[in-house]
């Protein structure tokens, strides 16, 4: 109908002078904007089919093409917004939840732009990491309150099992479903160079992957799909999923017309049903019920591997985190409300949590105020975008982070959002083979590698740069962080002082 | 020998590694100048049928079918690789015929065209390896 029109939000501008009508970007189009009109004998473009993934552009051997955002417009409203106006006819039009992808786009505060990191000057030396030892190794897991000698006066291990980590991040949960083979090939074998872990999400792990058991993380979610004895023991630690940070509070839901055979067997489920996991894990209602899982898992584990827990940061996510600290976790994940996802309802992903930094800082203010700090490792992820950030995280109290948003960049992601189509162009967010195998592991692990590898060059630049040589002293040292156009109040949470105090 | 292979599993089926061919072996500075309104005849062709794509081009065969057939000696291997003497070339097509692959073709400037692993033009290495986004052709010692 004319009234559900809406004019599309990107054009695609193609140089005329530079096309030789190849087709490459016809032939790479899962969403068939691109055609070679034979009576013109020109490439054209059907730009209303635009998700603006830059599959095309990037491929294009000419540079003939390019993306623009639309300037057709509504009459200027500030607070009847072109968007604003645009979902209200899309959900007239359809009655329909509106969906979205990866994270939170809204203009909210970005809190680790308005830190800044200290450096040292005259009085304390800067190290040089090139010529000086610097480690960025680190261990997640709960550490002994005290030493204990038996009556001989000998050690007594006491140590919870631990992760090791060479750098400090690793790969968030995503599911395979919701990403493809090859992106979760790419991040296991990366995880493996690096020495670090990636994620299976709650889709279970691939047969094909149990070869990555050491660096894998399994996790069990609510819909505890793929979970069973063998795939708990190939992982290096298991994580229950209370949350994400994408959509707090709910649950996730894979189509059916995802769930393929390999889908199938891996999530134990039948071929062509819907994966729905429920908001709650129904046998969780209580600290005291999480505690039951966490020893249930650890039972089941034989008490090797340490247990993870991942909420996501909500509002009153410090005393969440408590809890879970003395549920027997022994890593809690905190995931910010800028963190991605594969399909989540666009209100909850877009109104519905709080900012990491925020919340990280609480949780590890209420953590040492109670005395347990040292009972878990406070993992956070949801949109680390750098080597800064990482640092910053760190400083403010993170053992380490997760990323899987930049993860996803490195692989080819171009933030279209547009992961719930399944019509994924880089191969990442789709099930479909032709576009699953433009996903080259072999391509993808090296390019997750450099990145990381450039983020922990950085990362040791800074340290360096700070007389830091070790995470273990820049975890919660705070006083290297300074504020920069926050409210006092803003400063009290996340507990640092402002620039040129 | 550095070889060039293709790995089917990688194959998108995009067909860049033609264009990228005919350009190398236009001796135009741009791939605009070479191939703007031009249709092209590549060396290095996509074979492609039911979801399947693989690039097929000279193999350098060890023993190589159209070098014994060639009358006039244009077809020579050096360094392994197969090569044409375009001035020898009588057009006699013989090449084209016994090649298993057809990796030879006719061509508009000499009698015939094939792969020459880009050694004679301005690269000096495959184009055809560089431009492919998704390492389905690679070009290496196996």
């Amino acid at each position: 109908m004319a009234i559900d029109f809406l004019y599309p939000q990107y054009e695609v501008v193609r140089n005329y002078d530079r096309c030789i009508a190849c087709r490459a970007c016809e032939r790479q189009c899962a969403n068939e904007v691109h055609f070679y009109d034979p009576e013109f004998q020109k490439m054209m473009a059907d730009e209303s089919k635009c998700v603006a993934c830059h599959r095309c552009v990037s491929l294009c051997p000419t540079r003939a093409l390019k993306i623009v955002k639309t300037d057709h417009t509504f009459k200027a409203n500030a607070n009847w917004t072109g968007k604003a106006i645009s979902e209200v006819y899309r959900q007239a039009g359809t009655g329909g939840v509106l969906l979205s992808s990866m994270g939170n786009p809204e203009p909210y505060p970005i809190y680790w732009d308005k830190m800044l990191i200290n450096a040292s000057q005259v009085t304390n030396p800067s190290i040089d990491p090139l010529r000086e030892p610097m480690e960025t190794r680190t261990f997640l897991g709960k550490k002994p309150g005290k030493v204990e000698r038996d009556r001989d006066g000998r050690l007594v291990p006491n140590l919870s099992p631990q992760l090791e980590l060479n750098v400090p991040v690793m790969f968030s949960a995503m599911s395979y479903g919701s990403i493809s083979y090859n992106a979760h090939a790419s991040l296991a074998r990366a995880a493996c160079a690096l020495g670090t872990y990636y994620n299976t999400g709650e889709g279970g792990l691939h047969q094909d992957f149990y070869q990555y058991g050491p660096h894998t993380i399994v996790q069990v979610a609510s819909g505890r799909f793929g979970v069973h004895k063998e795939y708990l023991e190939a992982g290096a630690a298991i994580e229950i999923k209370m949350g994400q940070g994408a959509k707090p509070g709910i649950g996730g839901h894979l189509p059916g017309h995802k769930v393929g055979p390999d889908i199938s067997r891996t999530r134990m489920i039948p071929e062509g049903t819907d994966a729905i996991s429920p908001a709650p894990h129904h046998d969780i209602y209580s600290i005291e019920d999480l505690r039951q899982l966490v020893f249930s898992l650890k039972e089941a584990t034989a008490y090797k591997k340490p247990v993870m827990v991942k909420i996501a940061a909500v509002h009153n996510v410090a005393a969440i985190a408590s809890g879970v600290a003395r549920s027997g976790a022994d890593i809690i994940c905190i995931d910010g409300y800028r963190g991605g996802t594969g399909a989540a309802p666009t209100r909850i992903r877009d109104n519905v949590g709080i900012p990491i930094e925020l919340a990280l800082a609480a949780v590890d203010q209420r953590l040492r105020d109670e005395g347990i700090r040292d009972q878990v490792s406070v993992v956070v992820g949801g949109s680390i975008r750098n080597s800064a950030d990482l640092l910053k995280a760190i400083a403010l109290g993170a053992d380490a982070c997760y990323i899987a948003t930049a993860a996803l960049l490195a692989l080819g992601c171009h933030l279209c959002r547009s992961c719930q189509t399944g019509k994924c162009n880089w191969g990442i967010a789709t099930q479909r083979p032709e576009l699953v195998k433009r996903l080259n592991p072999e391509i993808g692990a090296q390019r997750l590698i450099n990145l990381v590898t450039a983020w922990d060059h950085e990362l040791k630049e800074m340290m360096g740069g700070m007389g830091i040589n070790s995470i273990e002293a820049l975890r919660g040292n705070r006083l290297m962080l300074r504020g920069i156009g926050l409210t006092q109040k803003e400063l009290d949470i996340l507990g640092i002082k402002h620039a040129g105090e | 020998m550095k070889r060039i292979y293709v790995n089917e599993k990688w194959c998108l089926g995009c067909h860049l590694c033609e264009y990228y061919c005919a350009f190398a072996n236009s001796g135009k500075s741009s791939m605009v100048k070479a191939l703007k309104d031009h249709k092209i005849a590549p060396r290095i062709r996509i074979e492609e049928r039911d979801g399947i794509s693989f690039a097929v081009n000279c193999r350098h065969c060890t023993d190589p079918l159209c070098v014994k057939g060639c009358i006039s000696g244009a077809l020579t291997i050096v360094d392994g690789a197969v090569q044409i003497d375009s001035d020898k070339c009588v057009g006699c097509y013989t090449c084209i015929l016994s090649c298993p692959y057809g990796a030879l073709s006719t061509s508009n400037e000499g009698a015939i065209q094939k792969c020459e692993l880009c050694m004679k033009n301005a690269f000096g290495q495959p184009l055809c390896v560089q431009g492919c986004p998704n390492k389905a052709i690679v070009y290496e010692e196996r």
